[in-house]
């Protein structure tokens, strides 16, 4: 792979960059910390690629400019923290429903309300998955290091084109603000996938016929097709329905897109799993820590390894059931009063004892902690 | 004597399906040309029409056209 | 008087003709309105865009012709935006009801306004939430009767144009469905306006605000708006105490400033890339 140019960079920086490598070309955002610079940075960078940043007035006018520019053509963005996480819920829902290309990053931060807004946290991740009503499909990526962050955003864009899925981004207080050397690539040295379309959109009227993926084939806006896209149940005109079938068909859709791919869509890392009699699962910037501790562990002789799922949702199910099938103990530390440490007691089945390390105090959580739960 | 110093009559074209039976092409007709029946407009007396054509403008259906020859097109629709 | 004879089917989508709203519904007759508007400047449908949040108001999207989109409530121009942005060289159109507009998405509309961007929104006033079952909206007349005010309402209402002016809107009018030709004049006027245009529609809920406030038939409502109407000219020449209780019909801004995208492109694009 060749390098464009290797900068020192917080992670917020990261998506930034990763964003402009992935073909993005319109963000709107509203500033929150600790998420501002991603914001910043996208108003410096876009217009040199011709592409458009906006501040809009709030956050739900943020995803909501966001996605009319992805109906447009454009590969979009919005950045954002818990508070306006929560403001943009609604119409993420919309997207999820109308099927939009769109990549939202939520730099987490202490909650709920206000909570501590410059302190990290992962308080989301339930929210993440769930936070708009109705049943939805979602696709939610945590990457852990400043450099996995400018790839994961780039995988982020190719997973909502090709899937024409919002994906979720969740980074922290920590790896949003943590500097580090990130090594910049160009589009031609990285997969770029684009949101199928139609051969031809002019005269195009069915924008929800799906591909094999069960992906719609939809045209851009402007581009001859003239078709309708709503939040309604709708057929595969994209026109409202009252038809039972058709709208549980819809939902089956909507569910199965995701079921069906999850393998295209899910991402893990293996540190030591393979002899490993206690497994420790972390995500995001606590597996820094996890890391830290199985390391230490292992010098000294216990049988530790670590999970560590980079894509959250779709739950990596097969992944954690294996990996956890002959261990004695489940480690899950995570900044929050335990949300994700749900999904492995829901695979584990509680056969398999559970320790949780939380924290919300503001601090993150500290390889001695983890050692400590792992040798308890 | 009157009926041959008319100019030719005028068409209404009235789209039965589309009509909600709301009365306001009845009501503002400055002629009386149209009625109501069985919860539809109506001609009732197509020589009083004079063509100012506010019934077509003001209907919120699509229900009723004056000599428009594109009236025909909304028959078509199921 | 004799009009051009117009084809309306031609920006219908014919197959879901007759539309939803209820008899009367002075909605449809606004979709006729921006119909006329849009022949007569010729529109290239292919390159038009129409937007709405929630409300029946809203349900226009699925009879017009054109690229779609039916939002959330109040989100429609947030929305908008960025379509105009990522492709300026479309036609934007937002139809939005006064709740719509005003209330959950009273903060788009007043930084639309700001922004001047060069989109056409039509406000569908018709002093209520038609959609939910006839509640108070920021319309509402002061002692009006919704089903959220038994007792009549007590909150003061917007005055969407004065707003829209007050915001920075580069065109700003106000008709109504009575007398609905005027509002083709000004729906056209607005779409040609390079920047933000406000065009607000004074219409009419038979089925809840007339039944509620004793105008029983939908002839009822459209004799009030001609009652209460005063155009712009007239009402110079009358007192507050004479235009109490009036609505005010005509054009309160129309002037040209610099619009949105354009200075995006000339002012950001061209210094990000060294051009100026
Ligand atoms: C977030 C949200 N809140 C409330 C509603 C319920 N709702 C649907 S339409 C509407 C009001 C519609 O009134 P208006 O915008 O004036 O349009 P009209 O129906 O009168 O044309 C409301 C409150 C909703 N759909 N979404
Ligand atoms: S065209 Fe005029 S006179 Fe004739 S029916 Fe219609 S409203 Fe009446
Ligand atoms: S105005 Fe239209 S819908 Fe109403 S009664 Fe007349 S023709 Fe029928
Ligand atoms: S409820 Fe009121 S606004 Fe809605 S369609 Fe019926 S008359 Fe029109």
């Amino acid at each position: 792979m060749k390098v464009k140019e290797s900068k020192f960079i917080s992670g917020n920086e990261a998506v930034a960059y990763g964003a402009i490598t992935a073909g993005c070309r319109f963000f709107a955002g509203y500033p929150i910390s600790p998420s501002s610079e991603i914001a910043e940075n996208m108003s410096y960078l876009l217009p040199k690629y011709g592409g458009k940043f906006i501040q809009m007035e709030d956050e739900i006018a943020s995803i909501g400019a966001a996605i009319g520019a992805s109906i447009a053509g454009k590969k979009s963005m919005t950045a954002t923290s818990g508070p306006g996480f929560s403001l943009k819920q609604e119409n993420l829902g919309f997207a999820c429903m109308a099927e939009i290309p769109l990549v939202v990053v939520d730099v987490m931060r202490g909650g709920p309300s206000t909570g501590a807004p410059t302190s990290p946290a992962q308080a989301d991740i339930l929210q993440s998955r769930w936070g708009t009503h109705g049943d939805h499909p979602i696709i939610v990526i945590a990457p852990t290091m400043v450099q996995e962050i400018f790839f994961e955003v780039i995988r982020a864009f190719n997973l909502a084109e090709r899937f024409r899925n919002p994906v979720v981004l969740l980074i922290d207080e920590i790896n949003g603000h943590m500097r580090a050397k990130v090594d910049i690539v160009d589009e031609s040295e990285v997969e770029i996938w684009h949101r199928p379309k139609p051969e031809n959109p002019v005269g195009w009227k069915t924008p929800y016929k799906r591909n094999e993926e069960l992906v719609p084939l939809m045209p851009d806006f402007g581009d001859g097709a003239r078709f309708n896209i709503t939040g309604l149940d709708h057929s595969e005109t994209g026109f409202p329905t009252g038809d039972p079938k058709v709208r549980q068909q819809l939902h089956y859709y909507l569910r199965d897109k995701i079921e069906k791919n999850k393998d295209k869509m899910i991402k893990s890392e293996y540190l030591n799993t393979e002899d490993a009699e206690i497994m420790v699962i972390a995500y995001g910037s606590t597996a820094r820590s996890a890391m830290r501790a199985v390391e230490v562990l292992r010098s000294e002789g216990v049988k530790v390894g670590l999970f560590r799922p980079i894509t959250l949702y779709p739950v990596p199910e097969k992944e954690i059931f294996e990996v956890c099938e002959n261990v004695k103990k489940i480690v899950v530390p995570e900044m929050n009063l335990g949300q994700y440490v749900l999904e492995v007691e829901r695979i584990t089945k509680g056969k398999i004892p559970i320790s949780k390390v939380n924290r919300t105090d503001g601090e993150p959580i500290t390889p001695e902690q983890i050692i400590e739960a792992i040798k308890d | 004597m009157m009926a041959e110093t008319k100019e030719k009559k005028h068409e209404i074209v009235i789209i039965e399906k589309n009509c909600k039976g709301c009365e306001i092409c009845v009501e503002f007709c400055p002629t009386n040309t149209l009625g109501m029946h069985m919860g539809k407009c109506v001609v009732v007396d197509l020589d009083k029409c004079i063509g100012c054509k506010m019934c077509e403008i003001r209907c919120p259906d699509f229900a009723i056209f004056v000599d428009n020859p594109y009236a025909e097109n909304f028959k078509k629709n199921k | 008087m004799a009009r051009k004879d117009i084809d309306y089917s031609k920006y219908l989508r014919l197959e879901y003709i007759p539309h939803i709203w209820c008899p009367g519904c002075g909605h449809g007759s606004i979709m006729k309105s921006i119909i006329r508007a849009v022949d007569e400047l010729n529109l290239d449908k292919d390159k038009t865009v129409l937007v709405s949040g929630i409300g029946c108001s809203s349900r226009i999207v699925g009879y017009m012709d054109f690229n779609t989109l039916h939002t959330t409530h109040g989100r429609a121009l947030a929305f908008a935006t960025g379509i105009k942005l990522a492709r300026p060289e479309l036609n934007v159109i937002v139809a939005s009801g006064d709740g719509d507009a005003t209330a959950i998405g009273g903060n788009h509309f007043i930084h639309a306004c700001r922004r001047n961007i060069d989109i056409t929104l039509i406000v569908f006033n018709n002093f209520i939430y038609g959609m939910t079952g006839g509640q108070y909206s920021p319309t509402t007349p002061v002692g009006s009767y919704a089903s959220t005010s038994p007792y009549g309402n007590i909150d003061p209402s917007f005055n969407i144009c004065r707003l829209a002016e007050a915001a920075g809107a580069t065109y700003v009018a106000r008709a109504n469905v009575y007398s609905i030709a005027q509002a083709d004049n000004f729906i056209k006027k607005g779409i040609q306006n390079k920047g933000f245009s406000v065009i607000e529609v004074i219409t009419h809920c038979p089925t809840y605000y007339g039944r509620k406030n004793k105008l029983k038939t939908p002839a009822d409502n459209l004799r009030w708006q001609k009652e209460v109407s005063v155009s712009i000219h007239r009402a110079k020449k009358m007192t507050p105490e004479e235009l109490e209780g009036k609505i005010i019909t005509g054009e309160f801004v129309n002037k040209s400033e610099e619009e949105y995208t354009e200075k995006y492109e000339r002012l950001i694009i061209e210094k990000a890339q060294g051009k100026i």
